[in-house]
């Protein structure tokens, strides 16, 4: 950047030096010390403990992060198709949720999926347990919602799907549909228009589909205590108790949040040699 | 350049907020050696403040609002979910509250680590209406740091309806008859201590092979799916919506909950509970101690208590509240206290006979109760 403009930049650039670089900087000095500020690498070996939950965290926000992926990519594409009236009104049904804070939400997720919430007092009243306990011989009250992995996983769909269909959706739109046409006359089927013309262009909405909603489906712990009840931890609430819990121990949860952090630069470090070649896929 | 110039510029901050963070610390302490019970200056230039730090739904709030008309003292009223919070906020030095109302074992901890400063008596007359049975407890043994604002049991709230049989034992929380539909309370020192009654251990115990075998149990139950999930305030919202049957929760809290759904009910199971004292207390480095030490006196009034107890249904340490609650309340709704439900309240002494206050544990058994509910949640 050789203009004379760069002092824009000065507002953003002495933000991301307060509240991103700066805290950054934080946790990695808490990460390596102890509660004296002593050097230690203490912190780090006790990680194996939580391979569990490291595990647990990664399987159900990748999970997560395909679901909005199938659900979204197919939305985003049809609308990107459609003409301006279905896009406003589809654009204005994926924003209306998020007018409305994401706790909120949540709580009212949860009052959907208790065992005696909203759904399962619909199952009921449409007769769905009685029908199931004459047919199979079984005695059910209730379907097993809330407090399981699966809840988890339908909150941070949720809560995330937005972010990844709307950077998918704005990737398709800008598609130059004189290449399409060209792929056509060169004798390419629809299948084989999206699979080498379409597919390809949208990666990078792809991609940053993929870390908006992975990486906050990794680090959660507001969905994870109120949907999945909390009594198997993940990464999210390993942390909140470091600091917020009895254990208190901000150097424990700083390294914890710390390698988090390092799994998911790799994994999108990774992910983005996939689109290589292709435009620049923003990352983070 | 540039993007070097940004990043000395950010380690210049990161190094400036925490070499702020030390000093901060470090004035701390001497300011507190030097412990006269001044905040002069505050309170002569006419803005006078008081930070407060509470429980949230722990007050009637129109108090706050009396206070400040009475005094002319702005109250800045914030909440904290639990005594673990509340400690990392203190220990975070991020917090400027003059008053706090932590539980018994807390303060204990809190007066160990030298964070409190010990009170003013003169200056809160109402200190002498408090019960003789809540001054000089454990936590303060010559009751130089504290003036008690509630007190209450811990207990099992059940609803009638999802359950067989009244409960009476602290087996009802490990028993796979209600499995799913058994909560557990999120926090460790309540969790393992109703596992160490059930065993017929104290709760003060250091021995680990008891809190280990404590902890078995919970993680068995847990792995039978008995828990549908860890809450504190979600309990509200699942036990008066009848989608859990059996919880490990506070007696106050229960008669608010009794409020939406009737057939909820609560018992201290008889192998014994915990009760405890939640008392204000001011901190070392408050800045505001002249108007802390006259919101402790206002709220240790007997109006004050009589209010809130009406309010938060948590039992006064007044005296003379406590005697007057039944009239009291009898006059503002026109008809008599359910005498069952004061004693839920305000448990008799025969109840608390059987109960046991928390004690501060010794730093290498709280690692091992935190250590232990991690691994519960692997």
């Amino acid at each position: 950047m050789k203009n004379n403009r760069s002092f824009l930049a000065i507002p953003y650039v002495v933000w991301m030096a307060l509240f991103v670089v700066a805290p950054i900087i934080m946790v990695v000095i808490y990460s390596f010390t102890t509660a004296d500020f002593s050097f230690t690498t203490d912190n780090f070996t006790r990680m194996g403990t939580f391979a569990v939950i490291f595990t647990r965290s990664f399987k159900l926000a990748i999970i997560a992060t395909l679901i909005c992926l199938l659900v979204g990519y197919p939305l985003a594409y049809a609308m990107a198709r459609e003409g301006k009236e279905f896009q406003r009104v589809a654009m204005l049904l994926i924003m209306l949720p998020m007018w409305v804070n994401f706790l909120l939400r949540t709580y009212a997720t949860m009052s959907i999926l208790e065992n005696n919430g909203i759904l399962n007092q619909l199952f009921s009243a449409i007769g769905l347990f009685d029908f199931l306990n004459n047919t199979m011989g079984t005695d059910i009250q209730y379907f097993r919602m809330i407090g399981t992995q699966g809840a988890v996983v339908l909150g941070m769909v949720y809560n995330y799907l937005p972010f990844m269909i709307l950077p998918i959706y704005s990737v398709i739109i800008k598609l130059d549909q004189s290449l399409l046409e060209a792929a056509r006359d060169l004798g390419a089927n629809s299948l084989g228009v999206f699979r080498k013309v379409i597919f390809p262009l949208s990666l990078p909405g792809i991609l940053s589909g993929v870390t908006m909603v992975f990486v906050p489906s990794v680090s959660t712990f507001a969905i994870s205590r109120l949907l999945g009840g909390g009594i198997q931890m993940m990464l999210g609430d390993l942390i909140e108790q470091q600091f917020l819990g009895g254990a208190y121990n901000p150097h424990l949860g700083s390294a914890i949040a710390l390698v988090m952090m390092i799994i998911v630069v790799v994994c999108m470090w990774v992910m983005n040699h996939f689109g290589e070649g292709e435009e620049q896929a923003v990352m983070l | 350049m540039k993007r070097i110039a940004a990043l000395t510029l950010s380690c210049a901050l990161a190094a400036g907020l925490l070499l702020s963070g030390c000093s901060v610390e470090r004035v701390d302490n001497t300011g507190g050696s030097a412990e006269t019970p001044s905040g002069g200056n505050s309170s002569n230039d006419g803005n006078r403040v008081l930070n407060v730090c509470n429980w949230g739904e722990y007050i009637d709030l129109d108090l706050i609002t009396e206070f400040e008309e009475q005094t002319g003292i702005k109250v800045n009223y914030q909440t904290a979910e639990s005594n673990e919070a509340l400690y990392s906020v203190l220990k975070n030095g991020g917090a400027n509250y003059d008053v706090i109302c932590p539980s018994d074992y807390m303060i204990s901890q809190l007066i160990e680590e030298d964070m409190l400063q010990p009170l003013d008596y003169s200056k809160i007359p109402n200190f002498e209406k408090i019960d003789d049975r809540f001054k000089n407890l454990s936590y303060d043994p010559e009751n130089l740091y504290t003036v008690p604002y509630t007190w209450g049991t811990l207990g099992i709230i059940y609803n009638t309806t999802m359950v067989d049989g009244p409960i009476t034992s602290w087996s009802a929380m490990f028993d796979e008859a209600n499995a799913g539909n058994v909560l557990l309370i999120n926090n460790s020192r309540d969790a393992f201590g109703m596992a160490l009654y059930y065993l017929g251990y104290s709760v003060n115990t250091t021995d680990e092979a008891q809190i280990r075998e404590a902890y078995q149990l919970i993680a068995d139950a847990a792995s039978k799916g008995v828990y549908q999930g860890k809450v504190m305030d979600e309990v509200f919202l699942k036990m008066e919506g009848g989608n859990a049957a059996v919880a490990t929760y506070y007696a106050g809290d229960y008669l608010t909950m009794l409020e939406s759904n009737p057939d909820l009910a609560y018992v201290v199971p008889e192998e014994g509970s915990n009760w405890f004292v939640d008392a204000m207390c001011i901190l070392k480095d408050a800045q505001n101690v002249e108007e802390a030490h006259e919101w402790i006196n206002f709220l240790a009034s007997t109006e004050s208590n009589l209010r809130n107890m009406d309010y938060i249904w948590y039992a006064s340490p007044n005296a003379e509240a406590l005697e007057q609650y039944p009239a009291y309340y009898e006059e503002t709704y026109g008809e008599p206290l359910d005498m069952e439900l004061y004693e839920i309240m305000a448990a008799p002494q025969e109840v608390l006979d059987r109960c046991e206050a928390y004690l501060v544990l010794p730093e290498e058994t709280r690692t091992l109760y935190n250590d232990l509910w991690i691994e519960l949640g692997l």
